[in-house]
């Protein structure tokens, strides 16, 4: 006895490995798609009767190939198919398939399945609902709704770039070493802005989007599993554990954002938490630091923070240092001014933001920042400005009403005084 | 008798878990475990963070660190330890210093437990 949830569980994760395989044999997307799906609908029927086979990856390559042979010998002369109770997991040609197989052609495979996703001239939201679909196996009416759009226009966008990455040429070969690593920097970074789009949502849309982090954690744990010793995807997924760790605590019941220093941080995910610790700890211990590490070891000092006021605020504007060598860019210097402002004082933070103002100014965060670090220090009037033009730049509803409530708090200290 | 009953199961799947299916499966396993512990059988359980957090170390005159679960088949389970460490690092360094003392060849997989319950007072 199999029951349901079971079975769809094992289909979704042997998907990646399997699908991967498919291709490699039929060297064409659709045909391994549909190999694929052949296989797990045999798999629903034959499964619940005879059990789970051994190794679900293998039987779903092996009938999932058989069933496209089928389908071109019934085109070609109207043979009847054969009987699926046949195809015993036990079958020789399938242990001989496992063993063909090893781990680096898994490894590989799906690698190279996520890179195909990775094409440079693909926009990234389109090469993360690529990686939804093709690797995830998500419909696209799940995948349209996670990203709040129609349906049809979810399949077009899918189905354009899916022609676009059908006429890329990604070679089958087993990859060189700095291919191999260029391609994983490549996935690595989609598996992140898939994690980002989930998790930058707001608070009325974040139900819908929570999937996106979840399935982004589940793709960095496979990678994970198939490159045990690379620091970066270490990395990643520490980072996206940690973030993913706070969700419960970065809305209040409003629905307004609720800051870093203000959560409620009992109801942070404690095992997500110590798991990203200890993925960060393992990387760490490499000694090949890369943004990614750096970014899960600011989120890990925040997280040991039991209090707010206990964050080790000189860790975090070292380790901010340590990304902008790594990483230069103005957000970043912006985030290390938030860590210097704790040390130093906010007149010390303005100095720093000041030279960013140039190439920030179309950006919500930077005149949020410049206006708490104002109020911070008294000056009202530049604080109002500031809080103005982010109100302006504010994506979101619960982005400008976060701002508002400061400019609200400032209206209330000017009326008490008055 | 005491025996240590160990889980083995595909992460894969497991990790493709629905948080509905995970909580069913945990509801399931702790009324088996609170009747066990009734019948004061019941000693320490623990589940294991995913084997992408696991490290192994390889014991020898110079112990090697190696990232991932302990992969080899010439070698079995024979038993195991629950240690607290402050870190990582920490756990490593005791691992190692275990390993000395057995001497032997091997390894040690240092895993984080996820969830720990102790042993059942009645035990």
């Amino acid at each position: 006895m199999t029951d349901r949830a079971w079975i769809d569980a094992a289909l979704t994760a042997a998907r990646p490995q399997a699908v991967s395989a498919l291709l490699r044999y039929f060297r064409d997307l659709d045909a391994a798609e549909e190999a694929f799906q052949d296989a797990c609908l045999r798999a629903l029927r034959t499964w619940p009767e005879n059990g789970p086979p051994r190794d679900p990856v293998a039987w779903l390559i092996f009938v999932g190939r058989n069933a496209a042979f089928d389908a071109r010998r019934r085109v070609s002369r109207q043979a009847p198919m054969p009987d699926e109770e046949l195809i015993s997991d036990r079958e020789d040609a399938e242990a001989a398939m496992v063993e063909r197989l090893d781990d680096a052609d898994y490894r590989d495979g799906v690698l190279r399945l996520l890179f195909i996703c990775c094409h440079p001239d693909l926009p990234a939201p389109q090469q993360i609902a690529l990686a939804l679909r093709i690797v995830s196996g998500l419909t696209v009416a799940e995948i349209a709704r996670a990203f709040l759009v129609g349906e049809s226009a979810m399949e077009q966008r899918i189905t354009r770039a899916k022609a676009k990455v059908a006429a890329a040429d990604v070679p089958f070969e087993a990859p060189g070493p700095v291919e191999r690593a260029e391609r994983l920097g490549a996935v690595l970074l989609m598996i992140y802005l898939l994690f980002n789009e989930g998790y930058s949502a707001s608070s009325g849309e974040a139900p819908l989007r929570a999937p996106l982090c979840e399935e982004a954690i589940r793709l960095g744990r496979l990678l994970l599993r198939l490159f045990p010793a690379e620091p970066e995807a270490m990395g990643l997924v520490a980072l996206m554990l940690l973030q993913h760790a706070r969700a419960a605590a970065r809305f209040d019941e409003a629905g307004e954002i609720v800051l870093l220093d203000q959560q409620d941080r009992t109801r942070w995910n404690g095992p997500l938490i110590s798991e990203g610790i200890n993925l960060i700890g393992k990387a760490v211990r490499h000694r090949r630091p890369g943004p990614y590490q750096a970014q899960a070891a600011i989120a890990a000092t925040h997280a040991r923070a039991v209090r707010a006021e206990d964050t080790d605020w000189a860790e975090i504007d070292l380790l901010y240092g340590l990304l902008e060598r790594l990483q230069p860019s103005p957000v970043v210097t912006l985030n290390r001014a938030v860590a210097v402002s704790k040390l130093k004082g906010p007149r010390a933070a303005l100095e720093m933001i000041a030279p960013l103002e140039e190439r920030l100014a179309g950006y919500f965060y930077f005149f949020g920042v410049k206006g708490a670090l104002h109020m911070e220090l008294g000056e009202e009037a530049p604080a109002r400005e500031a809080f103005g033009r982010a109100i302006a730049l504010a994506r979101t509803a619960a982005e400008a009403a976060h701002i508002r409530s400061h400019l609200d708090r400032l209206q209330g200290a000017e009326e008490r005084r008055a | 008798m005491l025996y240590a009953m160990l889980c083995y199961d595909s992460e894969d799947v497991v990790c493709a878990w629905s948080q509905e299916k995970n909580d069913a499966v945990m509801a399931d396993l702790g009324a088996v475990q609170q009747r066990l512990a009734a019948q004061g059988r019941l000693g320490p359980v623990a589940r294991l963070m995913p084997t992408t957090a696991a490290t192994t170390i390889r014991k020898g005159r110079e112990a090697m660190v190696i990232d991932g679960p302990f992969a080899e088949t010439k070698e079995q389970l024979l038993g195991f330890f629950i240690v607290d460490c402050a870190s990582l690092d920490e756990a490593i360094e005791t691992a190692k210093e275990l390993g000395d003392a057995c001497g032997s060849g091997g390894s040690f997989e240092v895993r984080p437990v996820m969830l720990f319950n102790p042993v059942a007072p009645t035990l």
